[in-house]
């Protein structure tokens, strides 16, 4: 069988994911120049945001097609909830220190998140399941399309389309890009840069929580500690693509999604090669393909959105 | 302002040293008292486990079993003029956290053995530590053969360290057992083999795939996972492609529920065996209704079947865990039961009260126990090995583990 489309497909549907979650490093950087690492952990709340809402607020036993929306209510409203509190309480009290310190405070948000769900969300210490769509697999050719996948396909796009009317055709959009051109310009020009921040923020979170979801229904399970490394690909996608620019992200994130599976695929193929191939090196390979971009084309695929700051 | 404040901190300081203080007399008091009043002498039984994380479901488990003996023994009063506790200390499955645990209990005198840890990678950070201070460890779950075998156990056995034994069989053992079941009685020819890289997952693999390729069976593909990551549909779609029956996966639950989920929906309807490290209720909850038909070994016959665990098992009941005994419990138990029999011992032989070198003495003991545990007879071999040497198929049935095949493990040619 010729497994070429169907790990392409496989790529495409985990870059989806960290592309998702890319956008919010993007944006928060494009307007503030800051990265929140603490944004993985917001994708990660997103998802026990979902979860509450199936396993505490609705009745047992609520079809998924019902429960569906009323979670993503739900991730989106933790996760904004988080962002926003993370933004007001530990990045606004920084914005004038130097760079560093934001950075390191973001790291630190990452852990006491990690460890608040930890500690206090009920029997989070292990993997909780997470409800999974019901309905078998569909079949393209021979590519197989999973029912937790449907959900990544339809919302992907979607939101990648209501992200490029939101920031080229509505007041706050274009709010948002005069700020990342040069927030004390946009400022005197009369924008409120500080809600324009805000407003970065909390679209981010939103469309980690989208992402969380989808985490949640393929895999059928969430943790704690999703959101690191997950977090940390989803950034990696933001720089390939180019930090800053929000089709980079989305576009970073796909080639690096299809990078992993096409690398644990075919490269323990290439003669010599076959003890770097299996998929614990998928993660290496990944960075593999980051720094060869960054030597040849250092502001990434699409370039940076900031570079043209003056 | 600043006076009192500097006054509060010099308090908190004196009472702080004071505690101290008081803690070390009350040790060294305790010590005294066994020649003096008697009956006085407070003996620990440390346990290493995950007690949170991934694996926690496990390690609360043993922590509990552990929890159960020591309360059944000072109930009993089995061995007079001592009280037994514990002291439990969460590892998370790291090997790291599993040295400086080994080093706080080196570190408390009362400490006369310890049960655990359950990971084999773990285990190898600790031996040395408690090898050089004479301190007995016995695991209820390392099944790596390297621990008691040395690293050439293949070749030429030696055993590496004294004071370490356990309870469970080792992957020698339990990979080709499963290799024998999934060729002979299970029909399947063509296998995939998958493992974590890790010590417990690589080493059952390994061995399961030697005995598999020696009965004629054919390894179709093999593959390292990432257990940090969730997403295998990469490999799942190479086991399609790879046309393979059966996939053999060494490593641990929470990598191989998603990975039997990702594997049949990626079309291939073929069964994933691994070991005792699969062997928990929550691999099937994670994998949801494709772990129908998977399989694992574990280690000894289920406990509720044999009749000296009947007894375990209602004992647990009433000690009203929160937390179920898990894989392990039944072999816990047994652990930490060898070092209680190894304390009567060294106490009976002393006059009734402890040694000042208790702990070599124990370690020593440790090696001839003899006795009717909750997983059979529990002794031990000249490696520190458990002699009995019992394993069980078991197969994912109706959402939960049924006992598909019990036997000892003879070796194949």
């Amino acid at each position: 069988m010729n497994e070429l489309p169907q790990q392409l497909v496989n790529g495409l549907l985990l870059g989806s994911m960290y592309g998702l979650v890319a956008i919010g490093y993007t944006m928060v950087y494009g307007i503030v120049q800051l990265i929140n690492f603490a944004h993985g952990e917001i994708f990660m709340t997103g998802a026990f945001g979902a979860l509450t809402v199936y396993a505490y607020i609705l009745p047992d036993g609520t079809s998924m097609w019902v429960a569906l929306p009323l979670m993503l209510v739900g991730a989106v409203l933790v996760a904004v909830l988080v962002a926003v509190g993370a933004e007001r309480f530990a990045y606004r009290p920084l914005r004038t220190a130097p760079r560093l310190a934001p950075l390191i405070t973001a790291i630190g948000l990452s852990l006491a998140l990690q460890q608040a769900v930890w500690a206090w969300y009920p029997e989070a210490k292990s993997a909780r399941t997470f409800p999974t769509i019901p309905g078998g697999p569909f079949t393209i050719g021979n590519v197989t399309i999973q029912t937790g996948d449907i959900f990544l396909v339809v919302a992907a796009p979607l939101s990648m389309a209501f992200l490029a009317y939101f920031v080229m055709r509505t007041r706050t959009g274009r709010g948002m890009q005069a700020t990342a051109q040069d927030p004390d310009t946009a400022k005197l020009m009369g924008v409120n840069t500080d809600r324009i921040i805000v407003i970065a923020f909390a679209l981010g979170a939103a469309f980690a929580a989208v992402g969380g979801v989808a985490y949640g229904l393929k895999y059928g399970q969430i943790d704690f500690k999703m959101g690191f490394l997950l977090g940390l690909k989803a950034f990696t996608a933001a720089v390939l693509g180019g930090i800053g620019n929000i089709y980079g992200a989305m576009l970073g994130g796909l080639v690096l999604g299809v990078a992993e599976a096409l690398s644990t695929a075919y490269i323990a193929n290439i003669p010599g090669m076959d003890k770097f191939g299996s998929q614990s090196w998928a993660d290496v390979w990944a960075f593999v393909l980051l720094i060869l971009v960054l030597l040849f084309r250092p502001q990434g695929l699409l370039g940076e959105r900031v570079a043209d700051r003056a | 302002m600043r006076q009192r404040s500097l006054i509060a901190i010099t308090a908190a300081l004196a009472a702080g040293a004071l505690t101290l203080t008081a803690c070390g007399s009350r040790d060294s008091g305790g010590k005294g008292s066994d020649s003096g009043k008697g009956g006085g002498t407070t003996v620990t039984i440390g346990v290493d486990a995950p007690l949170t994380g991934d694996l926690s479901a496990i390690g609360l488990g043993i922590k509990n079993s552990v929890d159960l003996a020591v309360n059944t023994a000072n109930k009993k009063n089995y061995v007079k003029g001592v009280t037994f506790k514990i002291e439990a200390k969460d590892d998370q499955a790291q090997p790291s956290s599993g040295q400086s645990n080994a080093t706080a209990f080196v570190g408390d005198n009362s400490v006369l053995g310890v049960v655990g840890p359950l990971n084999s990678s773990v285990a190898q950070s600790m031996q040395k530590v408690f090898d050089d201070a004479k301190l007995v460890e016995v695991s209820p779950a390392n099944t790596n053969p390297a621990l008691t075998q040395g690293t050439n156990w293949q070749t030429s056995k030696a055993r590496p360290y004294k004071s370490y034994f356990r309870t469970a069989t080792t992957d020698a053992i339990q990979g080709p057992f499963a290799a024998q079941y999934v060729y002979n009685t299970a029909k399947k020819t063509k296998v995939f083999v998958i493992d974590d890289k890790k010590t417990y997952g690589a080493g059952l693999a390994a061995t399961f795939t030697d005995e598999f390729k020696k009965l004629g069976g054919k390894v179709v593909g093999t593959e390292h996972i990432n257990p940090d990551t969730k997403d295998y549909s990469a490999v799942a779609t190479k086991v399609k492609s790879s046309g393979a029956d059966v996939v053999y996966y060494g490593g641990e639950y929470p990598q191989a529920g998603p990975l039997s989920k990702q594997i049949k929906s990626a079309g291939a309807n073929v069964p994933l065996v691994g070991g005792d490290g699969i062997y928990d209720p929550t691999f099937i909850k994670l994998a949801g209704s494709a772990a129908t038909g998977d399989l694992a070994t574990s280690v000894g016959a289920p406990v509720e079947t044999l009749p000296s665990a009947k007894q375990f098992v209602a004992d647990y009941k009433a000690g009203g865990y929160k937390e179920d005994y898990a894989a392990y419990g039944g072999y816990s138990y047994d652990s930490a039961w060898a070092i209680i029999e190894a304390v009567k011992k060294v106490v009976d032989d002393n006059g009734g009260k402890l040694p000042s070198d208790a702990r070599a003495k124990v370690t020593a003991a440790v090696q001839n126990v003899s006795f009717d545990g909750v997983t059979g007879k529990v002794s031990f071999d000249e490696y520190g090995d458990a002699t009995n040497k019992q394993l069980t198929v078991y197969k994912v049935d109706g959402g939960a583990w049924k006992a598909a095949q019990s036997g000892t493990y003879n070796p194949s040619s």
